[in-house]
């Protein structure tokens, strides 16, 4: 048995992704690189860091090779522990069988002894896919005062996009007293930031309930949620205040990334205090040339450009050559983008080429008509000979 | 030639420290920030750990404060290891050693590390040297000719200044050095050395048993100018691209020459990368009035005003309407709105306030010191 520890963070990090189509054919969603020099699960796991949680576990299924690599032993988080740190918790064959993760209430439950280990009096359950800075030190804090069975964070929504979310009801002591798992008629716009704790012996016993029942989908929302407050436990609403986005869609991860080149957005990523750790590239600072032009952008070591650069995050390792133009872009790690190119509007894969004179998206007329407009998106190792042409929504994944 | 997967590196880090007095005030030469994001050290240590060297000493002499943080337990040069890895060696290592006076000296203060030490080579070198180099053709090489030391040099044109801060050799057609001049204040075609040796551990051993029963201090007097007949000392013709560090003026050009393409390309190798200490800053922001030319910027800057022909260390602020040109800005200084710098230095965690402006020369590049609020 090792050390007692207060709370163990499990951390869904299994799912496809497949809302992002070429950018997850190979990589997790939660691997997907991000923000000029992170990936999307460095927010979760530097959250966990921040607020005091040094034992993650963290649950893989999907394509875990490159995320697998970019956690290795938790260093760069400081989630290299003598007792704890980080684990990453592949399905595994046991004596009488085995089982893929068939839901996420499934996935902690095959994974209830190594909870076990370190006994633990609350358990947090996060996912890997989600852009925020929470301490979740203070939740914690909430759900002891609240003398809470499980917490769940809310973070209210606009009217209209409350049915894509888990939507709660409270009373006025934040007692949640409805759930609902996207509801047609949203009854409130308190919605589920999928991050829940939970105290471990209760969870323990409804996972495992859950489990015997052969017709349940194994799912939190589902299902776990449901049961407790069916039998009257005691759940509890945690209003988050601040930045967060689901980052599912091609739309949002490139939203998501925008807002962060937005002094209007609040989310502070140089917060001395608050650090978003990572596993840093190892090159040389950036190089802007005699004819770049540069603004508004994030940008990030090992990188070369002489071309324009407008709104748009570049990764490390990225090659902008002379005449070249990427505006309101994300060009992901060792990207080169030869002379005379222009993308707008675009998202481009790791180490993608694109030729001389190629056109990748295109800049809408009118912002505000969603339907109008769309993100190109160029997939991982793709080459585009010159003159290649992307139009707006579309998604390449092979050579053209 | 067989592979050698045994060999101990030896970094000086305080040698040269009168050369860039004002940098070193604070810290060691080692620890002299360098190219946006590094330390003099890095250098040396990641030449050492991609030649595949896994124990590294450091010898420390003074101000080593700074060198003791970078470092850390050197995990990020891979150095963080139960067999070998980095060791730091201060002065006062036993009860006969102290403040050293030379490198034959230092190194008696550290003969128990060399002794118990299992490595069959000893690979020694200063952090004057801005250089991406592999050392095994180095080790080769003394193999091959049976030298008894090996000295790295460069064959060039070099200056009076330069050579007066330097150790020139005069070697014969075989590469053996027959004959040293310390600071000799030579121009011309010369070999100078690039202070960094290849020798046997064991024969070091020996040379440093003489040297402690003769109170000898020096080693370049010493060992490579005293016994240049007795011993087969050979120089190692290096002309790869380096950066010799002798003034502050070779300093401040030594960063601007990160500015060239090709420099960088010679010096930033993908297979053998400069490894430093990781910071976890966030990408640098370019904010929307910034301009940017011709200039070097690491992670954690927030740019909104002008920049050109200039190296920009990692947290630095500089904002609306500023304007530095062919300077060096390091870690975490601030420049006001409106400041206008030039041909400058500036320290670690300085302040550049609204409307200042600061102008040096090309030869005689300001020196702001760290934590200056100016």
């Amino acid at each position: 048995m090792f050390n007692k520890k207060e709370c163990v963070a499990m951390l869904l990090a299994g799912g496809q992704g497949s809302r992002l189509y070429a950018l997850t054919e190979k990589i997790a969603k939660p691997a997907v690189p991000f923000g000029g020099k992170y990936r999307i699960i460095d927010f979760a796991l530097s959250n966990c860091v921040n607020s005091g949680i040094d034992t993650v576990g963290v649950l893989t299924q999907y394509q875990p090779l490159v995320l697998n690599d970019y956690i290795g032993n938790g260093q760069p988080w400081d989630l290299d522990r003598v007792h704890g740190g980080v684990s990453t918790l592949p399905p595994y064959q046991t004596s009488s069988g085995a089982q893929w993760y068939a839901g996420t209430a499934n996935a902690i439950y095959q994974n209830l002894s190594f909870i076990e280990r370190y006994n633990p009096e609350y358990v947090i359950i996060l996912s890997g896919d989600h852009i925020y800075k929470m301490d979740y030190s203070k939740m914690i804090n909430f759900h002891k005062e609240k003398n809470a069975d499980c917490t769940i964070a809310v973070i209210d929504v606009p009217q209209e996009e409350a049915s894509r979310f888990g939507i709660m009801s409270v009373d006025s002591d934040n007692l949640i007293i409805d759930f609902e798992e996207k509801p047609k008629q949203p009854k409130s716009t308190l919605a589920s930031m999928g991050v829940y704790i939970f105290n471990f012996r209760i969870l323990k016993d409804y996972l495992i309930e859950n489990e015997n029942d052969k017709e349940a989908s194994k799912d939190f929302g589902k299902n776990i949620i449901p049961s407790m407050l069916e039998n009257n436990e005691k759940l509890f609403a945690y209003n988050f205040e601040g930045y967060w986005k689901d980052v599912g869609t091609i739309d949002s991860l490139w939203e998501a990334n925008m807002d962060l080149l937005n002094p209007n957005v609040p989310i502070d990523i140089y917060d001395p205090a608050w650090k978003i750790f990572s596993r840093n590239p190892v090159a040389p600072p950036h190089f802007v040339g005699e004819n770049a032009y540069v603004q508004n952008s994030m940008v990030t070591e090992g990188t070369y450009i002489d071309g324009t650069v407008d709104f748009s995050m570049i990764f490390e390792g990225v090659t902008i050559e002379k005449g070249a133009v990427v505006r309101d872009s994300i060009l992901m790690p060792g990207v080169r983008v030869r002379s005379g190119a222009v993308i707008e509007y675009a998202i481009i894969g790791e180490n993608s080429d694109i030729g001389e004179n190629s056109v990748i998206g295109e800049r809408p007329e009118n912002c505000a008509d969603r339907d109008e407009w769309g993100v190109a998106v160029v997939g991982y190792d793709i080459k585009l000979s010159p003159a290649s042409k992307v139009l707006p929504k579309e998604i390449i994944s092979k050579n053209i | 030639m067989p592979y050698i997967n045994n060999i101990l590196g030896l970094i000086f880090s305080n040698m040269h420290d009168k050369t860039i007095e004002d940098l070193t005030k604070v810290r060691t030469m080692g620890s002299v920030m360098f190219g946006g994001r590094y330390r003099l050290i890095d250098f040396a240590l990641s030449n050492m750990v991609n030649s595949g060297i896994s124990e590294v000493g450091v010898i420390t002499k003074s101000n080593f404060q700074s060198l003791i943080d970078h470092l850390g337990s050197g995990r990020e040069w891979d150095l963080a290891r139960k067999k070998g890895g980095l060791h730091i060696l201060p002065p006062y290592g036993n009860t006969a050693s102290g403040i050293y006076k030379g490198r034959l000296d230092a190194l008696c203060g550290i003969f128990s590390f060399i002794k118990y030490s299992t490595a069959e080579y000893v690979v020694m070198s200063d952090c004057d040297i801005v250089t991406n180099m592999n050392f095994r053709p180095v080790i080769e090489a003394h193999i091959a000719k049976g030298a008894d030391i090996t000295v790295v040099t460069n064959k060039a044109v070099y200056t009076e200044a330069q050579t007066g801060a330097g150790t020139v050799l005069s070697v014969d057609d075989d590469s053996r050095v027959y004959d040293t001049l310390i600071n000799p204040n030579l121009s011309g075609l010369c070999n100078i050395s690039l202070n960094m040796y290849v020798v046997k551990r064991t024969f070091l051993l020996e040379l440093l048993q003489q040297a402690k029963a003769k109170n000898h201090y020096s080693f370049e007097q010493d060992i490579i100018q005293a016994k240049a007949k007795e011993l087969k000392i050979y120089a190692y013709n290096y002309d790869n691209y380096f950066s010799r560090i002798d003034s502050l003026y070779s300093y401040f050009n030594a960063n601007m020459n990160l500015l060239n393409n090709s420099n960088r390309a010679k010096l930033f190798l993908s297979d053998s990368p400069i490894y430093t200490k990781v910071r976890d800053n966030a990408p640098c922001k370019y904010g929307i009035d910034s301009s940017v030319k011709n200039s070097l910027v690491a992670d954690g800057c927030i740019i909104e005003g002008n920049v050109e022909n200039s190296i920009v260390f990692r947290g630095v602020k500089i904002a609306k309407g500023a304007v530095v040109k062919n300077s060096i800005i390091m870690q975490d200084t601030v420049i006001g709105e409106k400041a206008e710098i030039r041909f400058t230095i500036t320290d670690k965690n300085v302040t550049i306030r609204e409307n200042k402006t600061l102008t040096g020369e090309l030869s005689y590049p300001i020196l702001v010191n760290k934590g200056a609020n100016v």
